[in-house]
């Protein structure tokens, strides 16, 4: 089956990169849903859960972004963020 | 006679207390080299994706941006230098703060006025001593800037490069920083920041390559909007990571040669220091061979 590669990266280092079923970002104008094969896409982010399923069969794991952008070019999937947490929550205290 | 004896032994006590200093400093230089190279590396994927998205967006869409096309409604230009915190770095802060001396006079002859925007309190200092106004200054992290300061720095020179002419807006940004090539040569580098010229990563579309059809949302033209301004900041921030590693590596290799020369001092005066004993002790010898042959002869 036809895997996407993901990076996601923020300005000071890799945070995750690996081979991954899905990815779901959350886009200007509504969340996104990511499979292999996906149409070249250039993508403002919101602040929202950035959520990863891994090729493997692990379990999802999921971010917190601020804001960034993603792209997508022929199942290389780079989301590029400004600040990430951990978790799916917004980090208290913003 | 045991005067000058005294004195070089003074010397060399100085000299090598200095030499603890210059080891020291030359040994926390090269501790801190590799994590401020590591940190270049750190960096790179982003900066990397975002070039690549940039030039995604120019190569398939033919929207224009502020950030890309040239002011012709005002004459100022605002001038980014970043040099040291601290001095004890032979020649580095010397040589970019030339650099940007070079770079004001050429574009104060083609008829601009220069806004300086300094990082570093030497530059700083140097600035402020000859009474020069900077349009904005910032200090303590040169050897260590996080993304915070960048962010910083690029807000500043952003919000000039979008004010109206008559708030001091500016219509170019240069930046001067030192470029780390390795650990024995940093070149000081002028760069024209504002308007961009997106050239890094864009590759020339062979005759069978489909150029893959993006998709931009919510638009091309925010999409640019929301990447531009990261681009400014990434670059920003990627420079200050490479002056602080060049700051390193010629504070160590100063700090290095600083403790040859103490070293050399040192074996100088215990030279000189030694020929004034023995210069003492013949002449005491000759001062009693002398008195003993006056006695025996009178």
């Amino acid at each position: 089956m036809a895997q996407l590669e993901v990076d996601l990266v923020a300005a000071d280092g890799k945070i995750w990169s690996g081979a991954a079923r899905q990815v779901s970002a959350p886009a200007a104008d509504g969340d996104i849903g990511i499979l292999a094969g996906h149409t070249p896409i250039l993508s403002v982010l919101r602040p929202g859960p950035v959520r990863v399923t891994p090729a493997d069969g692990g379990a999802a794991l999921q971010w917190y972004v601020d804001g960034g952008f993603l792209s997508v070019d022929s199942d290389q999937v780079t989301v590029v963020v400004d600040a990430v947490t951990e978790g799916s929550a917004a980090p208290t205290g913003h | 006679m045991a005067g000058t004896q005294r004195v070089y032994k003074a010397r060399i006590r100085s000299t090598q207390s200095l030499k603890k200093m210059f080891r020291a400093q030359e040994l926390i230089a090269a501790s801190r080299i590799g994590k401020a190279r590591d940190r270049v590396a750190m960096a790179t994927p982003y900066s990397r994706a975002i070039t690549r998205a940039v030039s995604a967006v120019a190569t398939h869409s033919d929207v224009s941006h502020p950030f890309l096309v040239q002011r012709e409604d005002t004459q100022r230009v605002a001038v980014l230098l970043i040099a040291s915190d601290r001095g004890m770095a032979g020649a580095y802060s010397a040589s970019v703060i030339r650099e940007t001396e070079r770079l004001v006079q050429r574009l104060e002859s083609e008829g601009k006025q220069v806004a300086l925007y300094v990082s570093g309190r030497r530059a700083i200092a140097y600035y402020t001593f000859r009474q020069r106004e900077l349009a904005g200054q910032w200090a303590g992290f040169s050897d260590a800037p996080t993304p915070e300061v960048a962010d910083e720095i690029a807000d500043a020179l952003l919000a000039a490069f979008q004010a109206e002419p008559q708030d001091g807006g500016v219509g170019e940004v240069h930046l001067v920083f030192t470029r780390f090539v390795n650990m024995v040569t940093q070149r000081p580098t002028v760069v024209r920041m504002l308007p961009l010229e997106v050239v890094e990563g864009v590759a020339p579309a062979g005759e069978n390559d489909a150029l893959p059809l993006y998709e931009f949302e919510p638009s091309p033209e925010e999409v640019l909007d929301a990447l531009l301004p990261r681009y400014v900041r990434t670059r920003i921030y990627a420079n200050l990571l490479q002056a602080a590693a060049s700051e390193l590596a010629a504070r160590q290799r100063a700090m290095h040669t600083a403790t040859d020369n103490a070293e050399d001092l040192i074996r100088t005066y215990t030279r000189l220091a030694n020929q004034a004993r023995q210069g003492e002790i013949t002449q005491e010898i000759s001062e009693i061979v002398s008195g003993a042959d006056a006695l025996a002869s009178a």
